[in-house]
């Protein structure tokens, strides 16, 4: 078990020379990051495909060595040692067994390769085929089972070394059926604290992100754009593509200017819960705020800023409406009680819930006194 | 039951395969079957003879008994070796082949040349390579002090068959094998090297379980064709020194041809022919029966 450190790891695979010139980022698959992954706790790498997660999560595995930048396991550098000298699990997309073996086979093959002694690897193969429902066919041939059953056996053997010092896994629940998902999820989360590992779990399911991880690192575009907690990631997205991508449905975003307190978009005003200071003219400013947090009232409700009805969607559990505001489309919350009349409607948001953007990056306002800050429900 | 309409009409699309299948092949086989069971005394009368022809040739008591049962061992003493070189070898090959880049190309054009030549080719080539007096491997070992005449010595000639087949044929074991070990997803190797596994280990326990299915087509092909081997012996050692190289195909065109036996020649080429149809079924059923076995 260890902590792992990223100091400045950038990859770019038409094999940039060492130390080249970082400023031409285009190239880069993964752009420069510096993160520190602490023992013993769940990481979740969330993005679209072609972010860069896979290729980061296979750096910290040795199947890619990094253009620059190190890679310290506790204090050792190991950016240039091969995988097998790493002492790190990984489980990939799709199932890897070795067909001829039975599954206990396939479960101690890590530990048989690694010399460990006959019953501690009996005792071991036990625990782990405990944890993940393997027992009843420890004993059957692996290539047999079902797709489902092979996923099992290869987590079971990315945890059955318990001196790793990371199980990683890429998207390690694609092939198995929604109904299974949910269960080998909290499976896993239940693995992770009875084993307490550092785990790193790459996937581009917001669900299974959140769900997994104390700390999700949200990618795009080779990028890390925030690492936060499930509800860092909800409350205070950090970067717009953060709010669009967290989310169902994602942010709304209405370019503004800001002036102090209030926010303009077009001749609507929108008051904010701090003061922001100026912002430079060619900067792009966009107000944001969740449709969870924006509320749609009849018109007669009085006060809100006036939006044409577009459509509702029932969701059965909750309604959504599009609205309009000028030229922007919103999605905002249908409180269960409001019966619509007309196509016009009160649109209004919580002043902690508005998040202005500047070029894209969240900035802090100043807190006003006797206000909460930000995000705070009131 | 089956609820699929039945179209009769259909048969007509199938004709053709029919009529071609009767002229190249049922027809002559069946001329074939007429002779094994009729003698003649010469004039073109034949009469039956019931199945004598086949009593003798399974006698081995009898002459033609004894060669057949002689040309029989020779024949499974050279598939057998033939495969247990050109298997293991091919796979190798096929191993060290490159995966990626303009290599992969010009190693694949090089391992299939051999493939590409005439079998009678193939023998006159091996033929000349291996004459003692002047061919280059014949006269080269000679130089080197090593007995080696393929014309007169049965171990020299049996060798020069057996490399001559291994390097005529090993090149499709590795193409066949090169194939199967494209398939194998990067993953497994991944996989491999994070279990710290070895590389016989990754061998024995990813790659041949992948290669078994191509394995045993390629097992197929070279039992089949180096069982009923002709051409190249025929051009080499045409079955010399004595009978030393005599196989069933040989013999088979000694007694039919050259002493117009059509008798026993006859019995000989069906015997033949239904000995190969069965090792072939026999070994094909067993490995996919083992393949789907499941719960082993």
């Amino acid at each position: 078990m260890a902590t792992i450190t990223l100091d400045g790891i950038a990859h770019a695979y038409d094999g940039s020379p060492h130390g080249a010139d970082l400023q031409d980022m285009r190239r880069y698959a993964l752009k420069p990051i510096n993160h520190v992954w602490q023992n013993g706790r769940a990481y979740a790498l969330l993005g679209p495909s072609g972010c860069g997660k896979t290729t980061l999560l296979n750096i910290i595995s040795g199947l890619v060595i990094p253009s620059d930048g190190r890679l310290l396991f506790d204090e050792q550098d190991v950016t240039r040692l091969p995988t097998e000298r790493r002492n790190i699990a990984q489980v990939f997309q799709f199932p890897v067994i070795y067909d001829t073996m039975t599954v206990a086979e396939n479960l101690a093959f890590p530990l048989r390769n690694r010399g460990v002694e006959k019953q501690a690897i009996a005792r071991r193969v036990d625990e782990i085929a405990g944890l993940l429902d393997l027992r009843p066919v420890l004993n059957r041939r692996a290539r047999g089972l079902t797709a489902d059953a092979k996923q099992k056996i290869s987590l079971g053997r990315g945890l059955v070394r318990a001196d790793v010092s990371a199980v990683l896994f890429d998207e390690p629940l694609t092939v198995i059926d929604p109904a299974l998902k949910w269960e080998l999820r909290s499976k896993l989360k239940a693995v992770h604290q009875a084993l307490d590992m550092l785990m790193i779990y790459v996937t581009h399911d917001q669900v299974e992100a959140m769900t997994f991880a104390d700390q999700v690192v949200v990618m795009n575009d080779g990028r890390v754009l925030q690492i936060g907690t499930p509800a860092d990631l909800f409350e205070r997205p950090a970067h717009s593509f953060v709010g669009y991508f967290i989310g169902s449905p994602g942010m709304n975003f209405l370019p503004a200017t800001i002036a102090g307190r209030t926010a303009h978009v077009g001749d609507v005003r929108f008051d904010l819960s701090a003061s922001y200071p100026q912002t430079p003219n060619s900067a792009a400013v966009q107000l944001g705020f969740r449709p969870d947090y924006a509320t749609v009232l009849d018109r007669s409700a009085g006060t809100g800023i006036p939006v044409t009805l577009r459509r509702i969607e029932d969701l059965g559990r909750r309604r959504l409406a599009r609205v309009a505001l000028g030229a922007y489309e919103l999605v905002a919350t249908l409180p269960p009680e409001v019966e619509l009349s007309g196509d016009t409607a009160l649109l209004q948001v919580a002043p902690g819930h508005l998040h202005v953007y500047v070029d894209d990056h969240r900035i802090e306002g100043q807190s006003v006194e006797g206000q909460p800050l930000e995000g705070q429900p009131a | 039951m089956n609820d699929r309409p039945i179209n009769n009409r259909a048969w007509l699309f199938v004709l053709p395969v029919l009529v071609f299948v009767l002229f190249s092949s049922l027809l002559p086989m069946m001329t074939v079957v007429n002779y094994s069971f009729q003698d003649t005394m010469g004039q073109n009368n034949f009469f039956w003879n019931g199945i004598a022809w086949f009593q003798n040739l399974l006698d081995p008591s009898t002459d033609i008994g004894g060669r057949f049962g002689n040309a029989l061992l020779r024949n499974l003493i050279f598939s057998l070796v033939v495969l247990f070189i050109e298997v293991p070898l091919g796979i190798a090959v096929a191993i060290c082949i490159p995966r990626h880049g303009w290599k992969v190309g010009a190693t694949l054009v090089m391992i299939a040349l051999p493939l590409l030549i005439p079998w009678n080719v193939v023998g006159t080539i091996w033929q000349i390579f291996a004459r003692a007096d002047i061919g280059l491997l014949g006269a080269a070992l000679t130089r080197m002090g090593i007995h080696y005449n393929d014309t007169q010595d049965p171990t020299s000639a049996w060798a020069t068959i057996v490399v001559m087949d291994v390097w005529h044929w090993t090149g499709m074991v590795a193409l066949l094998a090169y194939a199967g070990l494209k398939s194998i997803p990067d993953a497994f190797y991944q996989a491999a090297r994070i279990d710290g596994a070895g590389r016989w280990s990754v061998f024995r326990n990813i790659e041949l379980p992948k290669l078994q299915k191509v394995l045993v087509i390629a097992v197929l092909l070279r039992f089949m064709e180096s069982f009923m081997i002709y051409t190249e012996p025929a051009t080499v050692t045409g079955g010399g020194p004595g009978e030393a190289t005599s196989f069933l195909s040989l013999d088979l065109v000694k007694i039919a041809l050259g002493q117009v036996d059509l008798g026993n020649a006859a019995a000989l080429s069906l015997v033949y022919n239904l000995i190969t149809l069965s090792i072939c079924w026999v070994f094909f059923t067993v490995m996919t029966q083992l393949d789907q076995r499941k719960d082993l």
